[in-house]
């Protein structure tokens, strides 16, 4: 494919507001996890909380999409200027031009969660003040950064479980190369809700303590939520050297189970292996490995098979969910962004949380300041839907 | 700019209120038929493992089914096809029992529930049904989540140069989020989109936006059915496919733009 610039790009989890908190993080090999005191939830695990996500407040005319999702999407829009790295965009190619195209997977559903508390005693009705559109519907995340910036182009949301995020940065490439936009605007929301902390509870995935991607003795994983925004355009010849471009991505399903991975990591190989032939690159291309690396052990397990397989045991990898814990829909824009950082300014994270990995990869537990030209970052969704993003600097 | 991104259609696949299959849809839409709109008709796929058979919820039922229809319709394998899912939410029923079970004393969802609430829930069944291990897109616009799906499945058609299944569905919502998200039924389309002409292929669609209002469908019913479900907003295109009129239909699509979508045969 033809290499994309991404022009701007910016992240917010629980590790902070933007990109020098999640640097400094990533430098100092810190998690932002927490034991859950997330609303009214009484679960035995650790969460990575968003601080003052509650107190974001949306411009009045965009009322109807308020809820924790879309204010921490504002929250993330307003770091690093990358609101004015949009408007600028705008200027740039007209607002029907770029594309919107976000990953969530539970959006606002936080709202009916706490509207079914509301629910009328005699009719059962939900309260007047609810707003299905604007915040529960999954499209509400596209519909309300869209709205935020007038733009007028095509705009969706990816909903793949915990892929979503990642996935945008395929969609995003074939409508630009199809013609019908020149830039987009891609990224990933997820915020804390009530349905996946019971739910992954429910099916014993979630751990009791921070998360330990690919230890020994890892047992689940700790939910987090997050903001990540990207700006994709075709790059142009002329490329300042701190540039980072999309070079590919690869998407797979695993045709296997619903909340399993095929254990064998066939789907991971088969997205690291599209990515790869999308990119013109050979596995001995890659300089780190960001890993899916949820911590459950199911996962780890496969996901490892599927990079020893491909990659062998030379290339340093990690999962920097023990920093940000598993954001869901946001993780492969998160997971993006902290990939843009280490090519950016030349390090390899370290696996925050984990202390003895599973031998035979080079996983990484202490930061390495080290020049880094190209990474592949995988996300793999709860369902079987895969994908791996590989981003580098200009050649 | 480039030309619109183009497809040619091989086959259709069509569930909806009294509308079993796409050959009795395309006869009611040419007035051929008369529509009865009895509630729509949702099995489980026999290409189900029984586990999966018994935990499959409506939305499941229904993009499998149109699915499937496309490809016996193309007498393609559906093991080698990308796919693109649509839907403007998940399963009503499923998420109507766990926000009433959060709500409740006991939080306990079961873990089938939970799996059966990702958005991508029907594109993880089509993948243990079929074998299916190509790419696959899971989409939501809302009210225009037919059109988003299928310019991702055009653009996808144009730069990868394979075939690829849009799946477009959606199921009702019962009470008490029915007040809020009205959709009566449900109704789903697949199409089985190419890149060059086949010996079967019904025609060649092109898309692009547009300001000019969607097309209506002159039927009183079946205009009522284009407005209340999100993926039967593709009837006035699917007339158009039954009756080989070509020529540019309007879709919904978003609140700021349609769909122009250039039908030639």
């Amino acid at each position: 494919m033809h290499p994309l610039l991404i022009s701007a790009y910016t992240a917010t989890s629980c590790l902070g507001r933007g990109l020098e908190p999640l640097r400094d993080a990533m430098l100092a090999g810190r998690s932002g996890l927490k034991p859950c005191d997330f609303e009214t939830v009484s679960l035995q695990t650790w969460i990575g909380e968003v601080a003052g996500t509650n107190d974001e407040r949306l411009p009045a005319e965009l009322a109807r999409f308020d809820c924790r999702n879309n204010r921490l999407a504002q929250l993330g829009l307003l770091q690093d200027g990358f609101a004015d790295a949009v408007r600028a965009a705008i200027s740039r190619h007209g607002a029907d031009r770029i594309g919107v195209f976000l990953g969530t997977s539970t959006s606002g559903i936080l709202e009916t969660e706490l509207a079914y508390r509301r629910r009328s005693p005699d009719t059962g009705a939900l309260p007047a003040d609810f707003n299905y559109a604007g915040t529960h519907n999954t499209f509400s995340l596209a519909d309300f950064v869209q709205n935020w910036f007038g733009l007028k182009g095509p705009a969706v949301v990816v909903s793949s479980a915990c892929s979503s995020s990642a996935k945008v940065f395929a969609s995003a490439a074939r409508m630009i190369a199809s013609g019908l936009i020149d830039a987009a605007l891609v990224g990933g929301v997820d915020s804390l809700c009530l349905t996946t902390l019971y739910g992954f509870n429910s099916l014993e995935l979630t751990s009791r303590q921070a998360c330990r991607p690919f230890d020994r003795a890892r047992d689940g994983i700790s939910i987090g939520e997050g903001a990540a925004f990207a700006l994709l355009e075709p790059a142009p010849h002329a490329l300042p050297p701190d540039a980072v471009l999309l070079l590919g991505y690869g998407e797979s399903s695993d045709a296997y189970h619903m909340s399993s991975p095929h254990p064998e990591g066939r789907g991971a190989r088969q997205a690291m292996d599209a990515a790869l032939t999308r990119a013109g690159l050979a596995a001995p291309d890659i300089d780190y490995i960001n890993l899916h690396g949820t911590a459950t052990p199911s996962n780890d397990a496969a996901e490892g098979k599927a990079v020893k397989g491909l990659f062998g045991s030379a290339t340093p990898c990690s999962s920097t969910k023990g920093a940000t814990g598993h954001t869901l829909g946001a993780a492969g824009g998160i997971e993006a962004v902290i990939a843009a950082l280490a090519i950016r300014d030349g390090f390899i994270p370290a696996g925050a949380g984990t202390t003895a990995p599973e031998e035979g990869l080079d996983y990484v537990l202490a930061t390495r300041r080290q020049p880094v030209r190209r990474v592949i970052s995988n996300s793999f969704g709860f369902g079987g839907t895969n994908c791996s993003l590989i981003l580098g600097s200009p050649a | 700019m480039t030309n619109p991104p183009a497809a040619w259609i091989r086959s259709i696949g069509l569930i909806g209120p009294g509308m079993s299959d796409w050959p009795a849809c395309a006869a009611i839409l040419q007035g051929h038929a008369a529509w009865n709109p009895e509630k729509t008709v949702l099995n489980a796929p026999d290409r189900l493992p029984p586990a999966e058979r018994r935990r499959a919820v409506r939305v499941v039922k229904l993009a499998l089914g149109v699915g499937l229809q496309a490809t016996t319709a193309a007498g393609v394998d559906p093991s080698g096809l990308a796919t693109v899912f649509s839907a403007s939410g998940g399963d009503g029923g499923n998420c109507h029992q766990i926000c009433e079970t959060l709500a409740s004393d006991d939080r306990q969802i079961s873990p089938t529930r939970f799996h059966n609430s990702v958005h991508n829930a029907a594109a993880g069944y089509w993948g243990i049904a079929t074998g299916a291990t190509a790419a696959s897109a899971v989409l939501c616009a809302y009210d225009g989540s037919f059109g988003a799906g299928l310019l991702e499945t055009l653009a996808q058609v144009q730069v990868e140069r394979e075939p690829c299944l849009l799946l477009a569905y959606d199921a009702d919502y019962p009470e008490p989020l029915r007040s809020t998200r009205p959709i009566p039924d449900a109704f789903g389309v697949a199409l089985l989109l190419t890149p060059e002409r086949e010996a079967d292929s019904c025609g060649r669609l092109a898309a692009s936006l547009t300001d000019a209002p969607a097309d209506t469908l002159a039927d009183s019913g079946l205009e009522s059915l284009r407005c209340a479900i999100p993926a039967a907003r593709s009837l006035p295109l699917l007339a158009a496919i039954a009756g080989r009129r070509t020529g540019r239909i309007v879709l919904d699509y978003l609140d700021h733009a349609r769909l122009a979508v250039d039908y030639a045969t």
